[in-house]
């Protein structure tokens, strides 16, 4: 048997990558005490949208902004509901990912029943033909700009000072002058955005064509990926790497004969897997936020 | 700072009305907490606010400060009227406040804690940051690691990070909601040398206090508030303490009953082996004094430690409180106290020693094995022995559910009985049903102090137990203590005011850098002695 080591390599930068942008997205948001479920449905939209408007216009660039602008939408509406009229959180965001989920299958559905439109022109790969680093731009993005930049972000900046304030103590953000519903707002824009660009990776780079399993639960790894990061931003990143690496590695023994009689289920659930054992090694006795799912309200 | 001031040598800008409050109303629900109630506060003016727990006070404070919206009535700074939707627009409008529970982030440092309204949203310069921080400390007279979070900070450590946290942006008004609750003697004194040159800057000081001694210290005027009316505005020169005390109760307390207030030391302390906090002229030591021989112990301490890796917070604590007796822990806090309150409650273990309860080993007992044991604890983190969303009536039968539920079920009726029976015992301002976070800061130590006495215990351990209590609470808990003692129980209280432990306890030792440095029986505990212990200048046996 052979394994491709630096193949395996590869793919697991790849298959990490849109787990390193929705889940940095989530974390940001989660460190202002608000956990948005909303994350999966915010994928699917950013990948629905991200590829319709690429389809449309021909341009992958311009799909990318309406992503964008769709996971700031996104966010928005959760901040409507989980701010702004202080719902149950898990409520809130569930009920987004259902609703986000529903309208982009039920418009793609409306559009392209029973066809399967791809792009003309999708990201092509940076350097290809050299192994591993024949990556995708948004890879190389995610991983030397927006994971270190998030980190700095919350670590050594004012807007990091107040994220993390609001996240631990709103009492204590409120009376030094913090607007904990400004912040809170801005973090779900923001995170919303990172969302959506994680699906939009899939659709406008990966796969140039839209599938309605295409998010498939990666919004749900990256929930479990940042409790089991502690709301760091650096294992977190370790965390994707992990189950994507789980899951190139399961890719290729799938096509490895000596394996064959594996069943294919089981080999699917591997990475999932890879989660739930890191969770329960690492992820107990976590301390949450101090204001963790709370809304704020003033007398 | 502002110009007309040069030449003149009396304040000319004093007196001028800086913040004022027109007729505010404060509802919530059918309660009214502050009802049309007027106040000024001049620029180097330093007033002063009385009134019994749950008078209405911090409810106004925070409306000053944009964190209670009132019903009715206005705000006006430098005699514009003013909206306050929040604190910031308080901040801009110049208003500064120090809250009376605490608004700290704990999981993050000192230094971000005090920048935290100050930094914009770009890159902070921590060592620039560390810095000004540490150089408003300095000028405060505050001696804290900036870089240490403030979890594993006590509590007299916060309220001082707050105030420097409260002065670090520039404010022409000081609101102080009961900042002196928790500091030492000594802090007191740097906190009231700080107001003094503020106001000599021309700063205007709001400052709420039950003791009346640093009211007649430090403030200008002196205003009392009772059931949310402002029932009295004087300049303080013009009154005295009796009359205070009969402004905050209602006439209820006769001139003769309230000469001396909570911490009001008596000017000759020294003549007075006793002395010390007489709250309400109720006199709560035995008078027959510490009984001769040493009773039975029904606590006992042996080489009791706590260390955190390589870091000892108590080390060697060997102790005994006898049935029938008090005995006191004095020190500065921060040197320890936490931490053996806590390893008595059992939240947090002993790393060597043991403690036992009347002859029973319980250093690794769980806290309902204590709690059963008759071993009752009253911390001094007040919100994490409460749960701030329950009602008050839960709460205050959360240590005891066995004895409320039958087959699983809450006896609802019996839970509301014993509530009523412990709201009109102690006096708690509040319904059954209100919500423990709903409670003014007095109120949540009533309720906590009700639940830990009502059940009894063979030995309590009480940290800080009338911190930011009225004259009339104050008295009364430190009734209730000594009756405890005196139906057999051993008491532990811990605290930073000298004259509480002085006026309460039989014998009081002195912690400091998490050693005892020395034990000394009441009548040999003067301010003076137990001071210098508290610094460690001098060590008894
Ligand atoms: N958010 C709230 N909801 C309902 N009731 C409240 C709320 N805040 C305060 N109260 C009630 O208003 C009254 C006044 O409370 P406040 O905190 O102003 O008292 P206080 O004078 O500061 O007392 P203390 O000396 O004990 O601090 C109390 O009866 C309290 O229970
Ligand atoms: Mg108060």
């Amino acid at each position: 048997m052979s394994l491709n080591l630096l193949a395996l390599l590869g793919a697991m930068l790849t298959i990490a990558t849109p787990l390193i942008w929705a889940g940095v997205g989530e974390l940001v948001v989660e460190r202002t005490g608000v956990l948005n479920l909303g994350i999966e449905g915010t994928m699917y939209l950013g990948a629905f949208v991200g590829f319709l408007v690429a389809l449309r216009t021909g341009s992958p660039w311009l799909g990318l902004l309406a992503a964008v602008a769709s996971g700031v939408v996104a966010g928005v509406l959760m901040g409507l509901f989980a701010v702004t009229l202080g719902l149950n959180q898990h409520v809130s965001g569930l009920g987004l990912t259902l609703l986000l989920i529903a309208v982009c299958e039920f418009t793609f559905r409306m559009l392209y029943a029973g066809e399967r439109p791809t792009l003309d022109t999708k990201f092509d790969v940076l350097l290809p033909g050299v192994e591993v680093l024949d990556q995708h731009w948004l890879t190389y993005v995610a991983f030397l700009v927006l994971a270190p930049g998030s980190w700095w972000v919350l670590r050594s900046t004012g807007a990091g000072y107040r994220l993390r304030a609001v996240g631990e103590s709103f009492e204590a953000a409120d009376v030094a002058g913090i607007s904990v519903s400004g912040v809170r707002y801005a973090a779900l824009m923001v995170g919303g955005a990172f969302m959506a660009v994680g699906g939009a990776f899939l659709t406008l780079s990966v796969l140039g064509s839209f599938t309605l399993d295409i998010i498939n639960g990666r919004g749900w790894v990256c929930i479990a990926l940042v409790i089991f990061a502690r709301w760091r931003v650096w294992p977190a990143v370790c965390g994707a790497l992990i189950f994507a690496g789980t899951d190139a590695l399961q890719l290729q023994l799938a096509i490895t004969p000596a394996f064959g009689d594996v069943p294919r289920e089981l080999m699917l659930a591997l990475p999932y897997l890879a989660v739930i054992v890191a969770l329960a090694v690492w992820g107990r006795s976590v301390r949450y936020p101090g204001s963790y799912l709370k809304a704020h309200r003033r007398a | 700072m502002t110009p007309q001031r040069a030449g003149a040598d009396a304040d000319p800008a004093r007196g001028r009305a800086l913040l004022e409050l027109a007729g505010v109303t404060k509802r919530f629900g059918d309660l009214v907490a502050n009802d049309d109630v007027s106040l000024s506060v001049g620029a180097g003016e330093v007033v002063a606010m009385l009134g019994e727990n749950g008078a209405g006070k911090s409810t106004l404070m925070k409306i000053a400060y944009g964190l209670v919206r009132p019903d009715a009535g206005e705000l006006r700074v430098d005699g514009r009227p003013v909206q306050l939707g929040s604190p910031r627009d308080a901040m801009r409008a110049g208003i500064g406040m120090v809250t009376q529970e605490f608004s700290l982030v704990e999981t993050m440092t000192v230094s971000e804690n005090v920048a935290l309204s100050a930094v914009g949203l770009g890159r902070v310069d921590a060592a620039a940051n560390r810095r000004r921080v540490m150089a408003a400390m300095e000028r405060l007279g505050v001696q804290i690691e900036p870089e240490r979070l403030v979890a594993t900070l006590s509590i007299g450590e916060r309220q001082r990070v707050e105030i420097v946290k409260a002065l670090f942006h520039d404010c022409r008004v000081l609101i102080l909601d009961e900042p002196t609750a928790v500091l030492t003697p000594q802090d007191v004194r740097s906190l009231f040398e700080t107001i003094a040159r503020l106001r000599t800057d021309g700063l205007g000081v709001l400052f709420v206090s039950h003791k009346l001694r640093e009211v007649a210290e430090i403030s200008d005027r002196v205003v009392v508030l009772r059931r949310g009316r402002m029932v009295g505005d004087r300049p303080t020169a013009s009154v005295d303490e009796a009359e205070l005390a009969a402004l905050m109760m209602g006439g209820a307390a006769s001139a003769a009953a309230a000469p001396a207030g909570p911490s009001q030391s008596r000017a000759g302390a020294v003549a007075d082996p006793v002395g010390g906090a007489v709250g309400l002229g109720v006199e709560t030591r035995p008078t027959a004094g510490p009984a001769e021989a040493r009773p039975e112990p029904v606590l006992r301490l042996t080489d009791l430690g706590v260390s955190t890796g390589r870091r000892a917070l108590l080390s060697g604590i060997s102790l005994t409180v006898g049935a029938g007796e008090i005995v006191g822990i004095a020190g500065i806090s921060g040197n320890g106290q936490t931490e053996l309150v806590d390893v008595l409650a059992g939240v947090r273990p002993a790393s060597s020693g043991t403690v036992h309860v009347a002859g029973r080993d319980l250093t690794r007992a769980d806290v309902a094995t204590r709690l059963a044991a008759g071993l009752g604890r009253l911390t001094e983190d007040r919100r994490g022995s409460l749960v701030p969303q329950m009602s008050v009536e839960h709460n205050l039968v959360l240590e005891d559910l066995p004895r409320f539920t039958s087959r699983g079920l809450l006896d609802r009726g019996a839970v509301r009985r014993h509530a009523e029976q412990l709201i009109e015992r102690f006096d708690i301002r509040a319904r059954p049903g209100d919500p423990v976070a709903t409670l003014s800061g007095g109120n949540m130590q009533k309720v906590l102090l009700a639940r830990s006495l009502v059940r009894e215990p063979r030995v309590l351990v009480v940290a800080q137990p009338t911190r930011g209590l009225d004259v009339g609470s104050y008295a009364y808990v430190h009734e209730q203590l000594a009756a405890l003692r005196d139906r057999g129980a051993g008491v532990l209280v811990v605290s930073e005011d000298l004259d509480e432990l002085r006026g309460l306890c039989d014998r009081v030792a002195v912690l400091f850098r998490g050693r005892i440095v020395g034990e000394l029986p009441i009548a040999e505990a003067s301010s003076e002695r137990l001071g210098l212990m508290m610094t460690g200048v001098e060590v008894a046996t």
